[in-house]
């Protein structure tokens, strides 16, 4: 789960990790009473949407007067913000939030992470801050320091001087980034976080060290022990059809092709999706009904594949293995029914009782077309739609 | 022969007790599995069918001499259970649950680096050496005994439909194993490839990755160095956008590393025949296993 670069700072102001002051706010009157409120200008109005690029894309604007908050707050609040993490369509910006302008020393890196090649958490830290890291990575990498963590131990005073020095941070600033360091640590892991990055850190003239800015991802699996995080989820930065099949617990992702898909099992559907390619087609989404694939799973996956426009087509492939066929032919003609399915559906299933599941597809009446193999649904799928 | 597990291998079964626990204790039952004890805590002295359950799996293996766990515990308690196993001394533990905290799972995987023991998944349908032991939940009929090939797959229904066209060629299989969909997992594909390629019923390797991590391009380079035996490869995701996860914890691409066409490519080059359309998989294995 992502979260909003406001509420992040609000979980680093509850563990002390050093932040601008700021405020998030909805609308420009309230753009323009939070900057009053920070008693001081310039400030500077960030665009709150989840995705990165927000400053290429023109959505963080320094204002040095309340007119100038009106001006850029005006501007931002309500534009579609496009950047390269958003895809052409953009963002909606619906909030944003006003922060306290700071004197600038030096921009740094810093992320926390699972690393999953090494079972360790990972500290990454650059000198070559604000700038896109995997750039930085890419062509400097010698700039990244790279500290790993086992889990058993977890952060000791030594990973903090490895990242420290590694940064080349003025004598003076040691004692403030330790601090920040060592409670980013912990948010990120009493939070379960998948991501933490800080990009930039700042280093002031005055040898503080703040998180300019702030980004926090969670693991999806770890969210049923953190049902504080889960009020942070904000329905409007996610696809309607995706938000209403998570609703139902399907694994939807939507897609921009016209051959829907519902398959069982991650990998298989993954498969499935690159099969419909491979047949000339293009996939309109992925989705995952689990192993065991129920009639109302079905039903709610019709229905939801169905509220996409372009869907042209639908291939079902269910390989059940223990799951009786028949039953699953059943259910998927029931759901038909029920979703009054407007375009030709292939079902290629396997399994237990699998001819009588074919027969029952066949006698249904509806535009149901059985496939034998997986060669044969990836003809008669690309046969519909051309 | 087989790599992990055998027809001796004696299984007990953590969250034998639930839903899932009870139903596919009976598959593995039926299919001739040594199951000997169940654990579910609270449970202890009751019969899950014929098979004695027990509160703890320390006695659960001084009364039954078991030597494998096979875990259906929930997610919130799954990274417990695999450490009471590992603790208590099980040299293979196959955890079946899917939606295991990463955090949990780095704990866990770091406490059992240097043990005696072999953790297979978590989020994994498990292991099968077909007519001799089913540790898991894949259907047992898709299989067919006797060898040659040996799969191993970061997926569940996707490796049934590759065994499925194996056993539809008449090609038979000494182990299936799967490795999970996690992020951090136990058995990795090189821990599979070193067993299947010390086997020597084992003739050739049908490997099936996925998007996310690197293990596929880590595999394919040992393979390279090491590999002896003929190697088919699939890789799932060709068509994943970037920076989702596709239903799977660990099937994501991110930052243009993990991609589809990255493992394709270091796949071909270590002279593993890459099979890029899944539906004539069972024809190519056909192909390349016959000249073997």
């Amino acid at each position: 789960m992502k979260i909003h670069e406001y509420q992040a700072k609000e979980l680093f102001g509850r563990y002390d990790v050093p932040i601008p002051a700021g405020r998030a706010a909805f609308s420009v009157d309230e753009a323009v009473a939070a900057a009053d409120a920070l008693g001081g200008y310039p400030v500077v109005v960030k665009a709150q949407i989840h995705a990165g690029g927000r400053g290429k894309g023109g959505g963080v604007k320094l204002a040095r007067s309340a007119g100038d908050v009106t001006t850029v707050a005006g501007q931002i609040l309500g534009m579609t913000l496009v950047t390269h993490q958003t895809g052409p369509e953009g963002r909606l910006v619906k909030k944003v939030l006003v922060e306290q302008g700071l004197d600038i020393a030096k921009e740094l890196y810093l992320s926390l992470l699972p690393d999953r090649g090494s079972a360790k958490y990972l500290i990454m830290a650059s000198e070559a801050g604000g700038m896109d890291i995997e750039k930085v990575a890419a062509e400097t990498p010698e700039k990244i320091v790279k500290v790993w963590v086992d889990p058993l131990i977890g952060l000791q005073s030594f990973h903090v001087r490895e990242v420290g020095f590694g940064l080349n941070l003025p004598p003076a600033a040691m004692k403030p980034f330790t601090k920040l360091l060592t409670n980013l640590f912990r948010l990120f892991v009493e939070l379960d976080c998948s991501l933490v990055e800080i990009n930039p850190l700042v280093l002031t003239a005055d040898d503080r060290v703040l998180a300019l800015d702030a980004k926090i991802n969670f693991d999806d699996n770890a969210l049923y022990r953190h049902k504080d995080i889960l009020a942070y989820r904000d329905l409007d930065e996610e696809d309607p059809l995706e938000v209403e099949a998570s609703a139902h617990h399907l694994n939807y992702i939507k897609l921009d092709g016209n051959v829907g898909n519902m398959v069982n099992g991650a990998g298989l559907a993954m498969a499935t999706m690159d099969i419909i390619k491979r047949a000339g087609a293009s996939p309109a989404n992925f989705l995952d009904v689990g192993g065991g694939a129920s009639a109302e799973m079905v039903e709610n996956g019709f229905r939801i594949i169905l509220s996409d426009p372009n869907v042209k087509g639908i291939l079902i492939n269910i390989f059940g293995g223990i799951l009786r066929c028949d039953v699953l032919a059943q259910g998927v003609v029931e759901a038909a029914k029920k979703t009054r399915v407007s375009v030709p559906v292939v079902v290629r299933m396997e399994g237990t009782n699998v001819e009588e599941g074919r027969r029952i597809l066949a006698e249904s009446g509806l535009d149901l077309t059985g496939a034998v193999d997986l060669k044969d649904a990836a003809a008669k799928v690309a046969s519909i739609v051309k | 022969m087989s790599i992990f597990v055998n027809a001796d291998t004696r299984v007990l079964v953590q969250g034998i007790t639930g839903r899932e626990g009870q139903f596919h204790t009976r598959q593995c039952l039926a299919y001739g599995t040594r199951v000997v004890a169940g654990v579910t805590p609270g449970k202890g002295g009751q019969k899950m069918d014929e098979v004695p359950v027990f509160d703890t799996v320390r006695q659960a293996m001084a009364a039954t001499g078991a030597n494998c766990s096979l875990i259906f515990v929930p997610p919130p308690f799954a990274a417990d259970a695999i450490l009471e196993s590992a603790e208590a001394g099980i040299s293979v533990i196959v955890a079946i649950t899917e939606g295991i905290p990463v955090m949990d799972m780095l704990k866990v995987k770091n406490f059992i680096q240097n043990k005696m023991l072999r953790l297979i998944g978590p989020n994994c349908p498990g292991i099968i050496t077909p007519g001799a032991c089913k540790i898991g939940i894949m259907p047992a009929a898709i299989h067919k005994p006797g060898g040659p090939i040996g799969v191993v797959s970061r997926s569940g229904t996707l490796t049934y439909e590759v065994v499925h066209q194996l056993t539809g060629q008449g090609i038979g299989q000494t182990t299936c194993i799967g490795i999970g969909g996690d992020p951090v997992n136990g058995t990795n594909f090189i821990d599979c490839l070193k067993a299947f390629e010390e086997d020597p019923d084992t003739r050739g390797i049908v490997m099936v990755g996925e998007i996310g991590g690197s293990a596929e391009e880590e595999a394919a380079a040992w393979i390279a160095a090491n590999g002896s035996k003929p190697v088919v490869g699939f890789i799932a995701g060709l068509t994943a956008p970037p920076g989702r996860r596709m239903g799977h914890a660990g099937a994501i691409v991110s930052g243009g590393s993990g991609t589809a066409e990255g493992k394709i490519a270091a796949m071909r080059q270590s002279g593993i025949a890459v099979c890029e359309d899944l539906g004539t998989l069972g024809e190519m294995c056909k192909r390349v296993f016959g000249k073997s």
